[in-house]
């Protein structure tokens, strides 16, 4: 006879309670890896390794060391990769390790506001997350903390359910590294291409935003590949700034009033924010209905909203700028000049702007010409576009990314390139490189791919690009003047004898004339129209790219509508 | 047959001496000796250049220039390939017996070198026009002819060469169907006529009809068949018969303001060849027929006007040529108003000798004809 079963009883709130868990946020991510770019296999040795060399890059510069980076990927087979990174930064102290390569989220940077490449702090230990999932491996690290101190072996795992780091095994190791850094080894599951979405790509373009690093690369087919250093110098550290109050969120500004040190309002908001000076906080508080005496750890949620709501109705100065550090035309030049072999490149670093109370600074370079140039016949390919973000390379979301959408809406015909249907990107032999800078730059999505479509962003790229783009053109007409006027003095040499020679049979004449003095002449006054004709150009074309925006002292309020 | 008229002018030279073409070559090389950047300067033919000359009847071309200089990047081909054709054409008429046609010595160019070889024919006719309107002379007189169209019958003999170089008389009523006129008829010497009048005839009916009625002993006319427009060496023979006889011109065209423009560039020349109209024109050439008062007046079966024929009645109303001249300006306003035309052939409705027993001597009475006054 067949065992009755009780039927299902309907499950109260509290039978629910029961089975509800805190999830923990590594949890999330676990089942969610597509937010952080491990989609597929091939993308995730990608970001593996970026998010490696992307630390190494900012530890570096963070200690002022011009970066030395070793990247090694071997194909174990069976989709099984290692990655090994090594640096040559200040290294991390035994006691930290765990927590930064093992606890997601955890990190130095998410409180405070400076350009950096690994804005979010989740990135590394995700990496060792993904490593553990695949291939079951932990993560070893190798860290030399001190230039004549111990090299500490840490091999390393993430306790999922309590996203906390878990050390399977750590100790001082006699093959130890030569210098102060970090090495850290990962087994996952990957998949080498060679394409555009590669790590290949990757490398080869962060060497090209990064000319102060040399690395060197041993991929998982191939040769050894080097890039070497192409400047001396650091660029400038970019200092910390406070947020400024036209940014803020509601749930940042809650957590700011709790562990403020300050003990009245006005203090805590010109303490805690940037530009916000006493007459400004004054009137903070009076547009919040809100005592300035009082202690900031009392404001209740809806009066942090009203604050919140003052804040961005106050007419307050822009943000500082000086947190940004960006290429500079000189060293974007010298590296596009190094890396493609071109005729002519040019850049523009703009003027630092501002977005939903971020400073962001953009700056492009475009090359022409050169073995950019297809041979005859050969169709013209679009222009290749290298984005970077905080001197990071961007590989994926092409068209998503605010980049792409500025250039799109440039009308390049005007430039000399081709633009079929006007819009969309353009087909040349020229290459454009846009970077842009941020205390914290808008991404799309948590796999930091494409740059979200602010309006101010958008206009600043288009700007930057705007610019490099006259300044090629400028340089296609000289090319195009120059052989026009090469044309031209041609067709006199040829024609002046003939004229002679012509006039004399008529004449029947055998007379021995000498033309040559006049001859030059002639060709000196054509010079001399060719080059002014050139000059009123270069005139007309200056005057079209006089429309600079001025730099307001004035912070203006806008709203940032999305694109 | 009336007297025979005296004549009053010596037959002119009408090939062009090689030195007229020799001085446009030395001015350059004095030019160059005297450290100056050579140049030509060459009467504009542009439109806004012609002028009609109200005293000789005809346009001209004004006194604008345009100059060609070997310091103008796009001037010095130009002027170049100007040289080299002016050349050629000295050697031509210093040959005196080799005439090429305008498209010959567009083949011709190539065998210069690349340099100044011309792309296409109109550049080439440019050039040789430039070169008439240098010396005044149309082109015909230094060698570079058109085909031959148009025939000349009567009692005209003509001293001409032969292409073989050898001084040959003919008398044009010893052809069998009229005399082409081409170049060597055309700069041949009149020696002798005896007629007191010419009769152009437009179509090559009407002209072999006149000639088999013989319209030429009964009017003592020497007959020309223009062959639609006059082409220019028709045209120049014409003049040069009429002023060199001091005798008149009557044009006989189809009823139409087509077959009047025939007559009109016979007699005012044409915008075209306004550089060389005082060479081509005959001013005192007069239109005969057949106008618009035949058609009614001969019950002349005729074709509907189309819209284009209203539109060249409306400009040849405004054209300075026949402002004042109340004939013409009747004749215009009775074909607009009968918005009919017709060919000069439909005379032919009152059989074969009509045209010649009644039709002629009616008109060129009313045009007080020789003879017929």
């Amino acid at each position: 006879m067949a065992k009755l079963v009780a039927p299902a009883k309907a499950k109260t709130a509290d039978d629910l309670a029961l089975e509800q868990r805190e999830i923990s946020v590594a949890e999330f991510f676990e089942k969610n890896r597509h937010l952080l770019g491990f989609d597929n296999p091939a993308k995730a040795l990608l970001t593996v390794t970026k998010e490696a060399v992307d630390n190494s890059l900012d530890a570096c510069e963070e200690a002022r060391i011009l970066p030395e980076i070793k990247v090694k990927i071997k194909d174990k087979g069976n989709d099984r990769f290692e990655v090994e990174i090594e640096d040559n930064g200040p290294g991390i102290i035994k006691t930290q390790i765990a927590n930064i390569f093992g606890s997601l989220l955890y990190g130095s940077k998410f409180h405070k506001l400076r350009q950096s490449r690994g804005q979010q702090g989740i990135g590394i230990s995700a990496s060792v997350l993904y490593a553990q999932l695949t291939t079951g491996k932990p993560a070893v690290i190798l860290s030399k903390a001190k230039e004549d101190g111990p090299t500490y072996e840490t091999h390393l795992m993430i306790d999922v359910a309590k996203n906390r780091p878990e050390i399977v095994k750590q100790e001082e190791t006699e093959k130890g590294l030569s210098h102060t850094g970090i090495r850290i080894m990962l087994d996952i599951e990957g998949k080498y291409v060679q394409r555009y979405h590669s790590v290949d790509e990757y490398l080869r373009q962060t060497a090209i935003s990064n000319p102060y690093a040399h690395v060197t690369y041993y991929p998982p087919i191939g040769e050894k590949v080097e890039y070497k250093r192409k400047v001396n110098e650091l660029p400038k550290l970019p200092t910390e700034i406070k947020p400024h109050p036209q940014g803020i969120e509601l749930g940042i500004l809650k957590r700011m009033l709790k562990v403020t040190e300050s003990r009245k309002l006005s203090g805590f908001l010109q303490n805690s924010f940037s530009k916000i000076g006493s007459t400004a906080a004054e009137e903070i508080c009076r547009l919040s209905s809100l005592d300035p005496a009082r202690d900031p750890k009392t404001i209740e949620r809806d009066e942090a909203d009203k604050l919140v709501s003052a804040m961005g109705k106050v007419k307050l100065m822009r943000p500082p700028t000086d947190c940004l550090s960006p290429l500079g035309e000189a060293l974007m030049e010298k590296s596009l000049q190094q890396e493609v072999k071109c005729e002519f490149v040019t850049s523009i670093t703009r003027e630092p702007s501002v977005y939903r109370g971020q400073p962001f600074q953009v700056e492009a370079a475009m090359a022409y010409g050169g073995e950019l140039k297809k041979a005859e016949g050969e169709e013209q390919q679009p222009v290749e576009i290298m984005r970077f973000a905080n001197r990071v390379p961007l590989l994926y979301q092409f068209s998503d990314c605010a980049t792409t959408k500025a250039i799109s809406q440039i009308q390049w015909r005007r430039y000399g390139l081709d633009q079929p249907g006007s819009s969309g990107v353009p087909k040349g032999p020229a290459l454009i490189f846009i970077h842009m800078c941020s205390t914290w730059v808008p991404f799309t999505s948590e796999s930091k791919e494409a740059i979200a479509s602010y309006q101010e962003i958008i206009k600043e790229i288009k700007l930057a690009v705007q610019e490099c783009a006259r300044k090629m053109v400028t340089h296609i007409h000289k090319g195009q003047r120059a052989k026009r006027e090469t044309e031209r003095l041609r067709v006199f040499d040829k024609y002046f004898p003939l004229v002679i020679s012509s006039a004399k049979d008529l004449a029947e004449s055998k007379e021995k004339l000498d033309f040559k003095e006049m001859m030059e002449k002639v060709v000196n006054k054509q010079l001399v129209e060719m080059a002014e004709e050139t000059k009123e150009l270069d005139e007309e074309v200056k005057k079209a790219g006089k429309k600079r925006d001025r730099k307001k002292e004035e912070f203006d309020v806008e709203e940032t509508g999305e694109d | 047959m009336s007297k025979r008229p005296e004549k009053t002018r010596a037959p002119e030279k009408v090939m062009v001496d090689a030195e007229t073409l020799k001085k446009i070559g030395q001015g350059i090389v004095q030019q160059i000796k005297e450290g100056k950047v050579p140049s030509v300067s060459i009467p504009s033919r542009t439109s806004n250049n012609l002028v009609y000359d109200p005293s000789n009847q005809y346009y001209v071309i004004g006194n604008q220039k345009i100059s060609r200089s070997a310091g103008n990047i796009r001037h010095i081909k130009l002027l170049a390939q100007f040289l080299k054709v002016a050349w050629f054409c000295k050697d031509l008429v210093k040959e005196g017996n080799k005439h090429v046609t305008k498209r010959e010595l567009y083949y011709i160019s190539e065998s210069w070198g690349e340099a100044f070889k011309f792309d296409e024919q109109p550049e080439c006719d440019n050039v040789v026009e430039d070169i008439e309107a240098v010396i005044g002379r149309p082109r015909e007189d230094f060698n570079i002819i058109p085909d031959n169209r148009g025939s000349i019958y009567g009692d005209i003999t003509i001293k001409y060469r032969s292409p073989s170089g050898k001084f040959n008389t003919i008398n044009c009523l010893d052809t069998p169907d009229g005399q082409s006129i081409g170049p060597r008829i055309c700069e041949g010497e009149i020696q002798k006529v005896s007629a007191d009048k010419v009769i152009a005839i437009e179509t090559g009916g009407m002209y072999n009809r006149l000639m088999e009625e013989e319209a030429h002993k009964k009017f003592n006319a020497i007959l020309v068949h223009t062959a639609g427009q006059a082409p220019r060496s028709t045209r120049r023979l014409i003049k040069r018969i009429s002023e060199e006889n001091n005798i008149p011109v009557y044009i006989f065209c189809d009823s139409d303001p087509f077959g009047l423009h025939i007559a009109m560039v016979i007699i005012a020349g044409s915008a075209k060849s306004a550089h060389v109209n005082h060479k081509l024109a005959t001013p005192k050439a007069q239109w005969l027929g057949t106008t618009a008062t035949d058609i009614t007046k001969y019950k002349l079966r005729s074709d509907k006007l189309r819209p284009l024929d209203f539109k060249r009645l409306e400009e040849l109303k405004k054209d300075p040529r026949y402002k004042d001249d109340a004939r013409m300006q009747k004749e215009l306003q009775t074909w607009v108003k009968l918005g009919k035309k017709a060919e000069q052939q439909a005379l032919l409705r009152y059989g074969f000798r009509f045209v010649v027993d009644e039709y002629l001597p009616d008109k060129l009475k009313e045009l007080k004809a020789p003879g017929f006054r």
